[in-house]
C-alpha cells in the first residue's frame, strides 16, 4: 500500500494546463506551414514535384493542409526558403477551403452557432468511427484521454455507441467496406449532430488518395463542421480545433 | 539475388520442399504470387529458419486449367496451419484455389458491402464458421468497436459464457496498398510504407528502406544504422508502455492506466524530438535517417529517458505486483507452446508461449549485427505472460536506447541511393514492436517494382487470438484482445 501512496507522489500532477498555456513543441515539430511567394523562383516547381501527396500548386503558390502529410520534402526541395512548417499547432479550420494555405495569414476555425454551442458546449459526446485509417490518427485521440491531455475535463468524451453521441469522428479514407457502416453510425446519431474529419486521409485520401479500393473522403452527405489536418494530427491540433469549434478557446487569443 | 536463379519445382516437389522445411524447424514468412501471363502464375515461398538464421525462396509455376479456367494447387494448410491466411490471400488476389484448404474464405473482401459501394467483381458470400446445437448462441461485434479503434467483426460461437469458437472477419480496412505501392512515386512508396501500420511507421518504413538499398547495393552509414535502431526501439517502447497501460484498464487497475498511459506519450515525444513527429513519420528514408541528434542534445534525451525509467519501473512494479492484477492477468487466454508453433505466431505473443524468435537476434541486420539486444522469453502461454515479456523488452530496449544515444553518432546519416537492380528479388526482415515484418520486392527488367509484397506481424497472429479465446469466458475477450494488440490495418492493407 504505501508503494501505491509513494508511486503516486513520485509520478506527480502531469495534466497539461492547456488551452491556458502550450507546453513548447520541439524545434523539428512540424505545424502550420507559411508560404512566401515573393521568394519563388519563376517556373520553379521543385516543391510541387517533390510533394508525395500533390497538396502544392504553384503561381500562385498554396499548400493545401488538407491533403499534406507534413514530411518536410517541400521544404527541403525549396532552393529559396518559400515554405516553413512553423511550430504552430494549430491547423483545425470550419470550412474545407480554408485548409488552402498561401501567402496570407490563414484563418483558425471559427465557433459553432450560439444554439449549437449552447447544445454543446459543456458536454460533448464523440462516436469515433475509422474507415480505413492506418491506426496513427486513432492512436492520437486515444491519446487525447490520457492524463496529459485529459480530454474529459472539457466535458469532451468518446462513447460507445452513436445513439449517446451527440456526433461523428471520421478518421481514414472510408474504404468501400467501410462506406455502409459509416452511414449507419451517422444515421444513428440524433441530430443535432457535429461531424469532425481527423486526418489527411478522411479529408482528401492522404497516402491513400487513388487507391482502388477507397472512397478517398468523407462523402458529401455527411456534412463536415470541422476539418483537423495532419498525418497524423498532433493531439493539441485535434483539442484546439474541437474548443475552438465549441467557442471554448477566445478567437483573439494568439 | 536474381530472380532467375531462384529454384523453380513442379507442384508435388515445391510443396514437399515447403512442408519438408517447415518441419525441420523453418516457418512461412510469406508466399507471394508473380503473374507472369495471363495463363501463368508462380507462387514464391520465403521460408525462414530461425535457429540457422537463413531465409529459403522456392517457387512454383502454375498454369491455368483450361476447363474450369482457374489455378489451382494443393493447399500446405492441413500440413502447415500457418499457411492457411497465405492461401486465402493468394486466392482472393491472383485467384489460386488451395485444394483441401479447410476454410478457404476471402480474407479481405467482402461480397455485400463492396456492391453497396458499386464494385461487383467480388467472390460469392461465404457464411462464418457455426457451431449447431442447445443452448448455443452466436454474438456479433463490429464492424464499429466500443472504443477509438480499427474496424473489424467478430463472431463469437458460445454455449452460455464460454465461448467454442471465434471467427474474426477482417477486411474493413483494405485500401489496395499493394497496388497503390506499385503505381506510385519513391516519395509517395516511402509514405504508404509509414501507413501501412501507422503505429509502426518505423518497423515498415525501415522494411522498405532496406529492400531499396539491398537492390541498390548502397551501404547505409554506420550512425543511420544507430539513429534507425534508435528509432525502432522508441516505437517499441512506446506501444509496449501504452499496452501495458490498456492492459491494467482492461482490469480496471487505474493507476497502472493513467501512468503508463502518459509514459507511453513520453516515448513518443521523445521520438517527436528526433524526428518531428510522435509517430516517427519522417526519419527513415532510403540510405538512412533525415536527422541526427545534435551533440548537444544527447546528454538531455537520456536524461529524459532514464528519468521515463524510473517512472516506468515504479508503475511495473506496481501493476505486476498487484494480486488484482495477477488474479486477472494468470491463466487468461492461453496459448501452448505447439499451438503458437503451428501457427507460425510472431513477436511478443510468440516469446510468451516460449517460441524463441526475435529477427534482432536470429536475422541480425543494420545495427543489431553491432548491438545485441537479449530475447526475451516467458512461459505460459497467458496474458500475464504476453505482459511480462514486454516488460522485459521494455527494458532491454531502455538499455539498448541509450546505449545508442551516447554512442559516437557521427555524420554523414545518410548515403544517396543507387539505381535498383533489375529482374532481383529481395527479402527485408525487421522485428517491429508486434513481431516480425516482412516485405518481399521483385524487381522487372528495367529495376521497377514487379511485386511488393508487404507482411505486418499481425497477419501471422491474428488466428493466435481465436486459439487464445478456445474455452474462455466471453468476458475475457477484451483482456485477451489488448495482450495482443494486433493492427487491423496492417493485415488488410
Amino acid at each position: 500500500m504505501s508503494s501505491l501512496w509513494l508511486t503516486r507522489l513520485r509520478q506527480g500532477h502531469r495534466t497539461s494546463a492547456f488551452p491556458a498555456t502550450v507546453d513548447p513543441l520541439p524545434e523539428r515539430f512540424r505545424g502550420r506551414p507559411s508560404l512566401d511567394e515573393a521568394r519563388c523562383d519563376s517556373g520553379c516547381t521543385a516543391c510541387a514535384d517533390a510533394c508525395p501527396t500533390q497538396a502544392i500548386s504553384i503561381s500562385p503558390l498554396r499548400l493545401d493542409t488538407g491533403a499534406c502529410v507534413f514530411c518536410p520534402v517541400c521544404e527541403e526541395r525549396c532552393p529559396t526558403g518559400a515554405i516553413h512548417f512553423g511550430g504552430d499547432h494549430r491547423l483545425a479550420a470550419r470550412h474545407r477551403s480554408d485548409l488552402v494555405h498561401d501567402s496570407r495569414e490563414g484563418v483558425l476555425a471559427s465557433a459553432l452557432g450560439a444554439t449549437m454551442r449552447r447544445v454543446f458546449g459543456r458536454s460533448l459526446k464523440l462516436r469515433q468511427v475509422s474507415a480505413g485509417g492506418c491506426g496513427a490518427c486513432e492512436a492520437e485521440l486515444n491519446a487525447l484521454g490520457n492524463v496529459v491531455f485529459d480530454l474529459s475535463r472539457f466535458g469532451i468524451d468518446f462513447v460507445a455507441s452513436p445513439r449517446h453521441a451527440d456526433g461523428i469522428v471520421i478518421t481514414g479514407p472510408v474504404t468501400d467496406n467501410m462506406e455502409f457502416a459509416l452511414r449507419e453510425t451517422y444515421a444513428a446519431v440524433p441530430p443535432p449532430k457535429i461531424v469532425i474529419a481527423v486526418g489527411a486521409c478522411a479529408i482528401t485520401g492522404g497516402p491513400y488518395a487513388g487507391a482502388d479500393r477507397v472512397r478517398g473522403c468523407v462523402p458529401d452527405d455527411i456534412p463536415v463542421d470541422l476539418y483537423v489536418p495532419g498525418c497524423p494530427p498532433h493531439p493539441l491540433t485535434t483539442l484546439d480545433g474541437i474548443l475552438r469549434l465549441l467557442g471554448r478557446i477566445d478567437p483573439r487569443t494568439p | 539475388m536474381p530472380v532467375d536463379e531462384i529454384a523453380n519445382l513442379g507442384a508435388s516437389a515445391w510443396r514437399n520442399a515447403c512442408v519438408g522445411a517447415c518441419t525441420d524447424g523453418a516457418r512461412i514468412a510469406s508466399l507471394v504470387g508473380l503473374r507472369a501471363s495471363k495463363a501463368e502464375i508462380s507462387v514464391l515461398a520465403v521460408l525462414v529458419d530461425d535457429g540457422q538464421g537463413k531465409v529459403g525462396l522456392c517457387r512454383t509455376r502454375l498454369e491455368r486449367d483450361p476447363i474450369s479456367h482457374s489455378f489451382a494447387m494443393q493447399s500446405l494448410t492441413p500440413e502447415l496451419p500457418e499457411a492457411q491466411a497465405f492461401e486465402r490471400a493468394l486466392l482472393e488476389d491472383y485467384g489460386v484455389h488451395p485444394i483441401g484448404h479447410p476454410w478457404p474464405k476471402p480474407l479481405r473482401r467482402h461480397d455485400s458491402l463492396e456492391r453497396r459501394a458499386g464494385r461487383s467483381d467480388v467472390a460469392a458470400p461465404h457464411p462464418f464458421f457455426e457451431v449447431r446445437g442447445e443452448g448455443i448462441h452466436e454474438v456479433a461485434v463490429g464492424p464499429v468497436h466500443a472504443g477509438v479503434i480499427e474496424p473489424g467483426h467478430f463472431r463469437f460461437q458460445c454455449d452460455g459464457e464460454t465461448v467454442l469458437h471465434l471467427e474474426i472477419q477482417l477486411g474493413y480496412q483494405s485500401r489496395g496498398a499493394e497496388a497503390l505501392f506499385l503505381r506510385s512515386s519513391a516519395a509517395r512508396r516511402l509514405l504508404l510504407a509509414e501507413c501501412i501500420a501507422g503505429d509502426t511507421s518505423v518497423g515498415h518504413a525501415t522494411a522498405y528502406c532496406m529492400n531499396e538499398e539491398a537492390l541498390a547495393g548502397t551501404d547505409v552509414p554506420l550512425s543511420g544504422l544507430a539513429l534507425r535502431g534508435i528509432a525502432l526501439e522508441l516505437e517499441r517502447l512506446a506501444n509496449h508502455t501504452g499496452d501495458l497501460g490498456a492492459l491494467c484498464g482492461d482490469v480496471g487497475y487505474l493507476p497502472g492506466a493513467a501512468y503508463f498511459g502518459r509514459l507511453r506519450g513520453e516515448f513518443l515525444n521523445v521520438t517527436m524530438a528526433l524526428s518531428g513527429s510522435r509517430m516517427g513519420r519522417g526519419f527513415v528514408i532510403p540510405g538512412g535517417v533525415r536527422f541526427n541528434v545534435p551533440p548537444a542534445d544527447r546528454a538531455l534525451l537520456i536524461e529524459r529517458i532514464t528519468r521515463a525509467e524510473r517512472d516506468l519501473r515504479d508503475s511495473a512494479d506496481l501493476a505486476l505486483e498487484s494480486s488484482a492484477v495477477a488474479a486477472r492477468f494468470e491463466e487468461t487466454g492461453k496459448i501452448p507452446q505447439q499451438v503458437a508453433e503451428e501457427l507460425g505466431l510472431v513477436g511478443p505473443v510468440a516469446r510468451a508461449s516460449e517460441c524463441d524468435r526475435d529477427v534482432r537476434r536470429d536475422h541480425p541486420r543494420g545495427i543489431y549485427r553491432f548491438a545485441h539486444v537479449p530475447t526475451a522469453i516467458a512461459p505460459g502461454g497467458d496474458v500475464m505472460a504476453r505482459a511480462l515479456v514486454r516488460w522485459v523488452e521494455i527494458q532491454r530496449s531502455l538499455t539498448f536506447v541509450k546505449e545508442q544515444i551516447a554512442s559516437r553518432l557521427e555524420s554523414p546519416v545518410v548515403e544517396p541511393v543507387r539505381e535498383r537492380t533489375p529482374r532481383s528479388v529481395c527479402v527485408s526482415l525487421v522485428e517491429g514492436w508486434r513481431g516480425e515484418i516482412a516485405h518481399v520486392a521483385v524487381t522487372d527488367d528495367s529495376g521497377d517494382y514487379a511485386a511488393y509484397r508487404i507482411v505486418d506481424p499481425s497477419f501471422h497472429n491474428w488466428f493466435g487470438l481465436t486459439m487464445a479465446l478456445r474455452d474462455c469466458p466471453i468476458s475475457d475477450f477484451p483482456l485477451c484482445n489488448k495482450s495482443f494488440n494486433l493492427s487491423y490495418a496492417g493485415h488488410d492493407l
